[in-house]
């Protein structure tokens, strides 16, 4: 007990652990202060490069468009109005899937569910006769319930949306192909209406497609923000078990997201039979694979790492602008395959860069 | 133990060290394991029993200095991972690894196939040989059964014949009999289990092979090894015969001399209101919990792994259903064989899971979601959720609740621990909650963190919040709770109340509930 600084072992322990925990508390403010300030500058960037990417794309078209071909087609409203006006379809195909996917399930009945939609509505219109507003809500209602029936057989019987949604997605257009007869069903000479509503009316010369597209982005990108259920949708899609034991009712969710899916692919597929004035059971079903691209590529950018309305909007106009620019120099149209389908895959091996190539987990 | 009289010892290490960063986990230790015997290695978690398992098997490099000689054949540290294989050491850990969906027999042919290429599989002879192997060892196991269709048991009795036959098979390569080490085998078996387990041992080292058996649990490492090492913080405690031996003396080894009781700052509480209480409470492994709660109470439920505590609160939130059991709190009644999570938040009832990415919070989320989790409804305005009003809110609930850093636009994931559970914690005591159920709630949390969720959860008992934390950390019981209940075998053994809660008893409870209460060391 003599001696100089004989201090008890408690004691000496004590300033010890004092001490170490001065150091972490100083290493932690000291280490995260310049970290955040990288990282929003990091972030930015990350955030709006997809919007950069567009306009290069945009601009090396326009280049080569006038000083190699030496001709204006690319650069000019018509071109541009004409896209937008002819992707407003896909634009609200793209969205409706991101439903689903915020809540941790696939969709891959997206394009079948909008052919039939389409087709009940032509057909309604056509040899039936049914006033255009009562035909679109059958229509709307064909994509609920084929929502609807997805939603079941995956929460019911626990079966992986991917499995569920791919064989519903082979019955559907099954489905279409019989109501159709495979033939294209017109409504010009029946009843116009729906053409003059989203096709024929125009603002700044683009087609009413757009701008419903344009509002459907809007909606969902407030539903996704700033209502409760759309937080409960991300965690439900995040973490499972979390949501549950938040008291958030999973199934209830996955299966309204599913629902909501079916019935915006609807909605997409009515609006293409304003837009082209006709439906058949073929020429939309390769929409699935450009919905995805564009919903991963959206994935990436705006909030990154999460699937967002305006990342999804933007990554339908980058994807068609590069393949429009393609076509107006006369590159043949298998280049559409390799866009949407390259996209995708980039797309999606981007974003795992940004999750430092973690596993990626589908919920089950 | 025929074999004694041959040269050299099954296993023999001498002056093991390891360290991790600063800390010590294992300081120049010896062990020696004979011929033919079943040896006990026992100790506290973090005393170093699994770093020296995992050095063994060739996971972590020991520290330069060490030996390691196997039937008296000098072995070069460190190992290789799957060096043990050709050295004779075949390992069962406690969650056995076998595949539950594949059948017994592709199951024990596996370690083989994933070694040797082989173009032709004789499975009718391979079948033929495990059926010869199960009735060597008297074994009624259907080799075409699937692993998930047995019960707990059998799939033990499988995992340790698939290692001892892969020891047998690498004879040549080794020249011993071998050496089992099980890891933990018991806790989650029944009884009558454990008895055949054992009886699977005993033929094991009549055999002539060794067998090393890691248990926390006295009263089985009596029953089985004939010696036994204990350690303690690092070191060897002691190795004793275990013939002679009392269950004090290796529950003395395993917590240290026994400090005299020091006053702890919990006075002997006596007429606290009852304002809950649980009744009848049973789910897999706990039984008829009977439990009254007072206001502002903070109790603790602890005992050894497998003793049925830890699945308490999440049985009372209704996280999983309770096989029976009532839940009354303030005159409220529920019955927990239908209790839900949505309900109990609306009887303000909050569990912080043990699992904290994952079942706690979501890391790929921002802190500011997390938080507000469960208050959403408090941010929703005419115009859907008012974000900027709940960032604000979730930057000033962090800052009282000290995370750092303190930014609620992070995701949870790049939060430290610590920082993490002040943040899930926070989460729930933002809603006042009537009764606070915690598993675990400082697992994988720093020293300076963790004394902030202690004061955390001070602050909430202090304000009528009834608080039920399960743990293994007898510490952390002794300085949050004003009575902590040890569970053996599904039930309470001991409640310890008032200047008993002390880490010293809690641990001692721990080891000693299971064994007969007249032997109990209680001054």
């Amino acid at each position: 007990m003599s001696g100089t600084g004989a201090l008890s072992p408690i004691a000496e322990y004590e300033a010890r652990i004092a001490e170490l925990e001065r150091k972490v508390s100083s290493l932690q403010t000291r280490r995260t202060l310049p970290a955040i300030d990288q990282q929003s500058a990091k972030t930015y960037i990350e955030r709006y490069a997809i919007i950069a990417i567009w306009l290069a794309l945009v601009i090396v078209f326009a280049v080569i468009d006038n000083y190699i071909y030496g001709s204006s087609r690319f650069l000019t409203w018509i071109n541009f109005s004409t896209m937008f006006g002819t992707q407003g379809v896909l634009v609200a195909l793209t969205l409706g899937l991101l439903l689903p996917l915020t809540a941790g399930d696939f969709d891959l009945s997206v394009a079948a569910t909008m052919t039939l939609a389409s087709l009940v509505v032509a057909i309604l219109i056509s040899t039936q006769g049914t006033p255009t507003p009562i035909a679109v809500l059958a229509g709307l209602a064909v994509g609920a319930v084929i929502g609807g029936l997805n939603a079941f057989f995956t929460l019911y019987f626990r079966i992986h949306s991917l499995i569920v949604t791919l064989g519903m997605a082979t019955f559907v257009l099954g489905i279409a192909k019989w109501i159709s007869a495979s033939r294209t069903i017109s409504i010009f000479g029946a009843n116009p209406t729906l053409i003059e509503f989203v096709n024929q009316a125009r603002l700044f010369n683009i087609s009413m497609s757009f701008w419903y597209a344009l509002i459907l982005c809007v909606a969902l990108w407030y539903f996704f923000e700033y209502t409760t259920q759309g937080r409960k949708l991300l965690f439900v899609g995040r973490a499972r078990e979390v949501a549950r034991l938040a008291g958030i009712r999973v199934d209830a969710v996955r299966s309204g997201a599913l629902i909501g899916s079916g019935v915006i692919a609807a909605f997409a597929g009515i609006l293409a039979v304003g837009v082209n004035g006709s439906a058949d059971p073929s020429s939309r079903i390769g929409l699935l694979l450009p919905a995805f691209a564009a919903a991963f590529l959206g994935a990436t950018s705006i909030v990154p790492g999460r699937f967002n309305p305006w990342g999804s909007f933007i990554g339908v106009f980058l994807l068609a602008t590069g393949i429009s620019g393609l076509q107006i120099f006369g590159i043949p149209n298998f280049v559409q395959d390799l866009f949407y389908g390259g996209g995708l895959i980039l797309a999606v091996a981007a974003s795992q860069l940004v999750r430092q190539r973690r596993a990626m987990d589908f919920g089950g | 133990m025929a074999r004694v009289s041959q040269a050299g010892p099954a296993l023999e290490i001498r002056n093991l060290s390891k360290r991790f960063g600063g800390a010590i986990a294992l300081d120049r230790v010896d062990l020696t394991v004979r011929r033919g015997e079943v040896h006990g290695l026992l100790g506290q978690n973090g005393s170093g029993k699994s770093t020296l398992i995992k050095i063994l098997s060739g996971f972590h490099a020991p520290e330069p200095g060490a030996t390691l000689s196997l039937y008296g054949r000098e072995v070069a540290l460190p190992l290789q991972a799957g060096d043990f294989r050709n050295l004779g050491l075949a390992f069962v850990h406690q969650h056995l690894g076998l595949i539950p969906s594949l059948s017994v027999l592709e199951n024990i042919c596996l370690g083989e196939f994933a070694i040797h290429a082989n173009w032709r599989i004789d499975w009718k002879g391979e079948l033929a040989r495990i059926r010869a192997v199960f009735a060597e060892y008297g074994l009624a196991i259907d080799p075409m059964a699937r692993i998930d269709q047995l019960p707990q048991v059998d799939r033990c009795l499988v995992a340790i014949v698939r290692a001892i036959e892969e020891v047998r098979a690498n004879q040549e390569s080794h020249g011993g009999d071998g050496i089992l080490v099980l890891d933990e085998p018991t806790p989650f078996l029944p009884r009558a289990g454990v008895e055949q387990l054992f009886a699977l041992v005993r033929q094991v080292v009549a055999k002539g092979a060794s067998v090393i058996f890691v248990s926390h649990d006295v009263d089985e490492i009596l029953e089985i090894t004939d010696r036994a090492t204990v350690l303690r913080d690092g070191r060897v405690a002691g190795s004793v015969e275990t013939a002679g031996a009392r269950p004090e003396d290796f529950v003395e080894m395993i917590v240290g001399r026994r400090v005299d009781h020091y006053r702890s700052r919990h006075s002997a509480e006596t007429g606290r209101k009852a304002v809950a209480a649980v009744v009848g409470l049973s789910g897999s492994v706990c039984r008829d919990l009977d439990l009254s709660l007072g206001e502002g109470e903070v109790v603790g439920l602890t005992g050894l792994i497998g003793s049925g505590f830890d699945e308490v609160p999440a049985l009372l939130y209704g996280a999983r259903q309770a096989s029976a059991g009532v839940l009354e709190v303030d005159g409220a009644s529920f019955d927990l064989t239908e209790m839900t999570p949505l309900r109990a938040i609306e009887s303000r009832i909050a569990y912080l899971p043990a699992d904290r990415i994952g079942a706690s919070g979501a890391g790929s989320l921002p802190v500011a979601d997390n938080l507000a989790l469960p208050s959403l409804s408090r941010f929703a305005a005419r115009l859907g959720v008012d974000r900027k009003a709940m960032f604000r809110w979730a930057a000033k609930t962090g800052k009282a609740h000290d995370v750092r850093p303190n930014n609620p636009a992070l995701n949870l994931e790049n939060l430290s621990g610590g920082n993490q559970q002040k943040v899930l914690l926070a989460k729930w005591l933002e809603i006042a909650p009537r009764l606070l159920l915690l598993d675990e709630p400082t697992q994988g949390v720093d020293v300076g963190a963790r004394q902030q969720v202690f004061a955390a959860i001070d602050a909430a008992s202090r304000a009528g919040t009834i608080v039920v934390c399960a743990s293994t950390d007898a510490e952390q019981l002794a300085q949050i709770c004003n009575r902590v209940l040890v569970f053996s075998q599904g039930r309470v053994a001991v409640e310890l109340r008032g200047e008993d809660v002390t880490k010293e008893e809690i641990t001692f409870q721990c080891y000693t509930g299971q064994t007969n209460s007249e032997t109990m060391l209680t001054a």
